[in-house]
């Protein structure tokens, strides 16, 4: 290795990825760990990085309980329904009382949010939603975690935790390396917050070749919120609950504003309404409490999104595609059209430069939709991540081990993505999750329960070899052959994410399939699993850039083989419109109304599948707002 | 193809090399000029097109399915606090200009340094409040919401 190693000792509170929940970490455990060492690691720049990279036009958890419109009580309805019952209803409770303050905070700082020129509240999109000009709002919430942290370690990709080597099961920091210098990167630290993504790229995406960065959710979110986690032992949950999005096609331009303010509304090739006809089906199989076919009118309960999905994807499989939104009428009003475009300007540009591309002017045509590939992550609707400790004052005994968002390995965090069966914080309460996990974190360390821990430089040696042995790989075999990239002894990050995506397509439940898979294929697809997991160990790269590649992809792997295993553990079709399992179509509350919990064994990579309670805390029936 | 780089306007500066999420802007060591590496992680979030000082980064739709010939052209002036687009079609029927404001607060001057905030309190450390809470739940006085502050009360769990 002709590159240095950093060693950053002494830090009290360490952060591994700094978008929406990193920040969040980062500027609370200023505040109750004032001598502290806060140190953030960040894969790119933390100016622009995370989902929330190119911006936002809409923060889509407030609760408004300033304004009289919502209580964090009904936001832990509203949330438990649209996932079919699967939440964990302390931390979402957690969440939801704390995200307001978040949310004046971000106000204070300079983000512009809209308001109701009647009422003088913010200007609402929906319920939850409220809308923003947020091109900045990265950068504004970059800002305050870069005024908090000591120090910020921009352009490190971190690939491992470190494990204290005094005591079983606690962390003791992380390593990486710079992706511009290729120094090796030892972070020693005290306690360790992951708020690292989620996994975009991990089914094959409907777009090809140069467009496969066209995804709903960023290409850069590599599913480190959970091989970091996995591969250091941390117990998972929900990470079968994959999420696909009804989205503009192509150019995966958001919905939300379209529906809930335009008052925009879908139909299918004939231009019929199409949703409602699929439901009374679908209710059998679902049951009455999750779609009320006949009551809906008069409960007014949401339809959760995969079921929505549901319709959507049997319409379009009858042959009566594209599905179109109703785009004309909303927008011959001036003011709606723009508020249209700068919907996209502000977080999916993209979905602009296509309709400018294909000559879609929507006040004309109607645009198509689509549903995506599906995505692993935590924070949107849908719940992927760490099984984690409750609040103290809410959660169950079987939640709660004594700090508040810490994982099952002692020390370690999560937030954002990474913490599970939290759906709906999105950046929001991604940032509130970070802040309630940086509060505890400080806690832990001033508990004493971070005393003697120990890194080894066995331990530490061990790791850099292994992060850098992709790039040995690459020198040592290369020269076998003329000139290329087809190579006997390896393959390079392209192609082993190309397996991946093709793996995960067919046989977890991806496009090609209509998100079809049962007990046979899944286990084809762990046998082929663990066959990339051994070829992932002859991975080569040809530079710095391409090792980035490689460790991005050892994350996906490993959200990827997490996936199957929980899919096959839960014998049955909890959200159909995200995946069917063919061979299990039902939904089957009697032995299934739980949470899934599992462990990878960090030394032999097996894994083990139990059962969680799923408690139901808040009471089903609406009360009247604040 | 997604982003693209002008010959002619690029100098090499760097600034796309360092803000891009994706890390696919690298300068060529031949040209010493800017270029997208890796066009297809590209998610045209366009974080380089704006920190372009010479605007010589440009987006060309992707081309698995985007014709030739649209624009979607970018300004972002801190200073001023604002975003300008320019949206130009394929067909030239329709060329929009767009403006939005990116801020309300000149950069980084609204944002409390916590250091030096006093320290706080242990009941503060014991309770469940975060910094600025409870008053910035609401903006007022009022405490901390809770099922119970709302008369109502945690139901005991039901296990399903």
């Amino acid at each position: 290795m002709g590159y240095k190693t950093i060693v950053e000792d002494d830090i009290d509170v360490l952060i591994t990825g700094a978008g929406m929940a990193g920040t969040g970490a980062a500027f609370e455990s200023r505040y109750w760990g004032k001598d502290k060492k806060i140190v953030i690691a960040e894969k790119a720049n933390i100016d622009r990085s995370g989902a929330v990279a190119q911006g936002l036009y809409a923060i889509n958890t407030y609760m408004g309980t300033r304004f009289g419109e919502n209580n964090p009580e009904d936001h832990v309805r509203y949330a438990r329904m649209d996932l079919m019952g699967m939440v964990r209803e302390d931390l979402l409770f957690d969440m939801a009382r704390h995200v307001d303050s978040a949310v004046h905070q971000f106000e204070e700082w300079g983000l512009p949010l809209m308001r109701d020129p009647k009422t003088g509240a913010y200007q609402r999109e929906g319920r939850w939603q409220i809308m923003i000009h947020g091109e900045s709002y990265k950068p504004i919430v970059a800002e305050a975690a870069k005024k908090s942290a000591d120090k910020v370690f921009n352009r490190i990709c971190v690939t491992h935790l470190l494990m204290d080597d005094a005591k079983e099961n606690r962390v003791a920091g992380a390593v990486g390396f710079n992706v511009r210098t290729g120094d090796y990167h030892v972070f020693k630290s005290k306690t360790v917050v992951c708020a690292a993504g989620g996994a975009s790229n991990i089914f094959k995406p409907r777009s090809v070749g140069e467009g496969a960065g066209r995804v709903w959710y960023a290409p850069w979110s590599s599913g480190s919120a959970y091989g970091l986690l996995i591969e250091a032992g941390a117990k998972m949950t929900q990470m079968e609950n994959r999420i696909v999005l009804a989205r503009f096609k192509d150019g995966y331009g958001p919905v939300g504003a379209y529906f809930l303010h335009l008052k925009t509304y879908t139909q299918n090739g004939v231009g019929e309404e199409y949703e409602s006809k699929w439901f009374p089906e679908l209710s059998k199989m679902v049951g009455k409490e999750y779609l009320d076919t006949e009551g809906q009118h008069l409960s007014h309960k949401p339809i959760p999104t995969c079921l929505r999905n549901h319709a959507f994807i049997n319409e379009v499989n009858a042959g009566r595609g594209p599905i179109h939104m109703v785009t004309m009428e909303a927008f011959q009003d001036p003011h709606l059209e723009e508020i249209g475009w700068h919907n996209f300007l502000g977080m999916t540009v993209g979905q602009a430069v296509l309709w400018a591309a294909t000559d879609v002017d929507p006040k004309y045509e109607n645009p198509e939709l689509t549903t995506s590939e599906p995505y692993v992550m935590g924070s949107h609707a849908t719940g992927c991540g760490a099984w984690v400790s409750g609040p103290e004052d809410i959660a169950p005994e079987e939640y709660f081990w004594g700090y508040n968002r810490m994982t099952t390995v002692e020390g370690l965090f999560g937030a954002g993505d990474a913490a599970g069966g939290t759906p709906h914080a999105f950046s929001s309460g991604s940032f509130t999750e970070g802040r309630l996990a940086a509060k505890a974190a400080c806690k832990y360390i001033d508990d004493g329960k971070a005393e003697g821990i120990k890194v080894s430089q066995e331990q530490i040696d061990k790791r850099g070899k292994q992060i850098f042995k992709p790039m040995e790989h690459y020198k040592i075999y290369r020269n076998e052959i003329t000139a290329g990239s087809v190579n006997p002894n390896y393959i390079n990050p392209r192609q082993g994410l190309d397996r991946l995506q093709k793996l995960m397509d067919e046989y977890a439940g991806g496009v090609t399939v209509s998100y079809m898979t049962n007990d046979k294929l899944l286990n084809i697809g762990l046998k082929k699993m663990k066959m990339l997991e051994e070829d992932l160990e002859k991975i080569a790269a040809e530079d710095i850039h391409e090792l980035l590649r490689a460790w991005e992809l050892k994350h996906r792997q490993l959200s990827s083989e997490a996936v199957l295993q929980h899919t096959l553990f839960r014998k049955e079709t909890r959200w159909p419109g995200y995946y069917y399992r063919g061979d299990a179509m039902k939904l089957d509350d009697q032995n299934w109304h739980v949470l899934t919990v599992s462990r990878r064994d960090p030394k032999t990579g097996e894994y083990t599948m139990e059962k969680a309670p799923c408690y139901h805390l808040v009471s089903d029936e609406e009360e009247k707002v604040a | 193809m997604p982003t693209f780089v002008y010959m002619t306007r690029c100098d090499g500066c760097g600034h796309c090399v360092d803000i891009c999420p994706s890390d696919i802007m690298h300068i060529d060591t031949t040209t010493r000029r800017a270029y997208n590496i890796e066009p297809n992680m590209c998610w045209e979030c366009y974080s380089c097109v704006k920190a372009c000082p010479h605007n010589a980064i440009d987006v060309r739709g992707y081309a698995d399915f985007a014709p030739l010939g649209h624009s979607v052209r970018v300004i972002r002036d801190e200073e001023k606090g604002v975003i300008a687009w320019r949206i130009k079609f394929r067909n030239g029927k329709k060329d929009m200009n767009l403006l939005a404001p990116i801020t309300t607060k000149p950069w980084g001057t609204a944002i409390p340094k916590l250091s030096e905030e006093s320290a706080p309190s242990k009941d503060m450390t014991d309770s469940q409040l975060l910094f600025n809470e409870p008053k910035y739940i609401r903006l007022d006085e009022g405490g901390l919401h809770t099922l119970e502050s709302n008369g109502l009360k945690m139901k005991e769990g039901v296990y399903y």
